[in-house]
């Protein structure tokens, strides 16, 4: 069987970029939200995890809306050669805003739990406010952010909805394993759409059983 | 060396208001949970802010209102010991108290400090231990030790025996009082323990309600608290409001009586106290008839519960504590106190 790897190759790179964009986004706004006043949080809250629970088309919907080839936005970055609509690092995007509530609100449970007098003597003690956070607070949350890592690659890796609104089914070019899927199995080639299946569900497993071994290390972590 | 503290900020349920000096040695805030002590700390370390006011060490301004002052906690030098420590969890011995040596730069000097705070906290060999390895007792030198390698000027000590057992806390004391006193820096502690407070400080400012009630050299405040809170935080069991009736006379109409009195009586009298340790079978002044109502062993000493015989019936019974071998086998019919230990308290 002469396979075309490009779809998982793409979701690959599509997940991998989206994962770590989240990453970032994600830790800085659950950073940044368990510090602010309690109805702004709410209202901010509401905001940011809506995207985990609205269907995926309505996201795409809201991107084509901002990010459209007649959109202003969209007209704005094709200025600069920077284009959404029908292209791999669209699906960037699009996986990165369905992704990032799992990257937010994980994040957001492990500062919550996070002992601030540890960072309160580390700035009595002299440590700049960068050093506690990157030496003292990430490694303290480190298991919650590792799996909310992990859970935002997978539903990144996953994603179709705003996938196939936003960059659509070109293959070599947009295809990615989840949008190959459903093109192969409307045109009738269940074997190959079996196949694709078969390479996402070995990578899902792969990432639950990442989750759950974090969770346990967690678990120890806190029975010590 | 001196802390001068004059500041203010609402804290929801009452208004944080202390204004008070600090010197040389251990000076104690002593106050019940939730008077604003561990907020007044931490308005000094810079974690918190206070909504006005002036906050000098040293001559070095390190709040100001007006000035528009506010340093931040990394600038102020101020040490602040945690009542559980804060240790850094991920980090071990080694690395949380090079953490307090992160404003040095010469690796060389690094370790050397190291060694000699190692050393001095007994904690050689424990280098490589993370926090949840050590004992209490380790933790809190630990955190003593990461704190004294960073030189600071002042420190805070927030509890520091709360997190420890009984047993261990009474050694603690003693470690830490020579420890201080070796050092020889201002140390200002907060504590509800009035035994701790006696124990460590040579001054103590009460606490009550965010304000600070009065400030007084450690012995004279348990000599004399001069208000019911100071009185209450420093272990006085029997307190019943009272007036004034000549310079050496007062009436305590609760428990029906009047006392004579050793310290002139001022006009504003409001209550007196007597401590359970104070009563005395023995004594020919201020002796009264009492009936008997209850009493409780404790390892070394007795508790017993007596009311005056012309005590209001909704006054609650007078504690009298007393060490086991001294405990009468027959109880008297009446008991009484001397002069000079009748607490004469003029704000409740």
């Amino acid at each position: 069987m002469n396979i075309d790897w490009f779809p998982l190759l793409n979701s690959l790179r599509i997940a991998a970029i989206s994962c770590v964009l989240v990453f970032f986004t994600g830790i800085f706004f659950a950073y940044y939200a368990a510090r602010l006043p309690r109805t702004v949080k709410g209202i901010l809250d509401v905001i940011l995890t809506l995207p985990m629970v609205l269907p995926p088309t309505v996201c795409g919907y809201f991107l084509l809306l901002a990010f459209g080839v007649k959109r202003p936005l969209g007209l704005f970055l094709q200025q600069f050669g920077v284009q959404f609509v029908m292209t791999w690092y669209g699906g960037v995007l699009a996986a990165a805003v369905v992704a990032f509530p799992l990257m937010y609100r994980t994040a957001r449970g492990a500062f919550e739990s996070f002992d601030e007098t540890l960072a309160y003597s580390g700035q009595t003690l002299g440590l700049s406010n960068a050093y506690i956070f990157w030496r003292i607070r990430m490694p303290a949350c480190r298991q919650g952010i590792l799996a909310g890592t992990v859970l935002a690659f997978a539903r990144a890796l996953g994603e179709y909805g705003a996938t196939s609104m936003l960059i659509g089914y070109t293959p070599g070019r947009t295809a990615t394993i989840s949008t190959t899927v459903y093109q192969l199995w409307r045109t009738n080639d269940e074997a190959g759409a079996f196949f694709w299946v078969m390479v996402n569900l070995a990578i899902s497993t792969v990432v639950l059983l990442t989750v759950n071994l974090l969770e346990n290390r967690q678990k120890k972590a806190v029975a010590k | 060396m001196s802390l001068i503290v004059d500041i203010r900020r609402d804290l929801g349920k009452f208004r944080l208001d202390v204004s008070f000096e600090a010197e040389n040695g251990v000076t104690c805030l002593l106050g019940a949970s939730g008077c604003g002590k561990s907020m007044t700390l931490r308005c000094i370390a810079g974690i918190e802010k206070p909504d006005e006011g002036h906050i000098e060490l040293d001559g070095v301004v390190l709040y100001d209102s007006e000035k528009h002052v506010d340093l931040p906690p990394q600038q102020r030098k101020v040490g602040y010991l945690f009542q559980n420590y804060a240790l850094f969890p991920n980090m071990t011995v080694r690395q949380n108290i090079l953490c307090g040596l992160c404003r040095e730069k010469d690796w060389g000097v690094k370790e050397t400090r190291l060694r000699e705070m190692l050393g001095l906290m007994q904690l050689e060999g424990l280098e490589n231990h993370k926090p949840h390895q050590l004992s209490g007792g380790q933790q809190q030198r630990v955190a003593l030790a990461r704190i004294l390698v960073s030189d600071p000027r002042l420190l805070l000590l927030d509890e520091p025996f709360s997190a420890l057992d009984g047993h261990l806390r009474d050694a603690l004391k003693i470690e830490l009082r020579d420890l201080l006193q070796r050092y020889g820096r201002e140390v200002l502690m907060v504590t509800h323990d009035r035994t701790e407070a006696y124990n460590m400080s040579r001054q103590i400012a009460v606490m009550d309600k965010g304000r600070i009630l009065t400030q007084k050299p450690t012995k004279a405040l348990f000599a004399d608290p001069g208000s019911v809170p100071a009185a209450v935080l420093t272990g006085c069991k029997n307190i019943a409001g009272a007036r004034r009736i000549d310079g050496h006379t007062v009436e305590v109409p609760d428990w029906g009586l009047r006392l004579e009195v050793a310290q002139p009586v001022g006009e504003d009298l409001k209550a007196v106290g007597i401590r359970a340790h104070y009563f005395n079978t023995a004594t020919s002044r201020n002796r009264f008839p009492v009936r008997f109502v209850e009493e409780m062993e404790e390892p070394f000493e007795t508790i017993i519960q007596f009311r005056f015989e012309g005590q209001a019936p909704d006054s609650p019974p007078i504690w009298w504590r007393i060490p086991k071998e001294k405990r009468p086998a027959q109880l008297p019919p009446e008991i009484g106190v001397a002069p000079v230990n009748v607490l004469l308290l003029y704000e409740i």
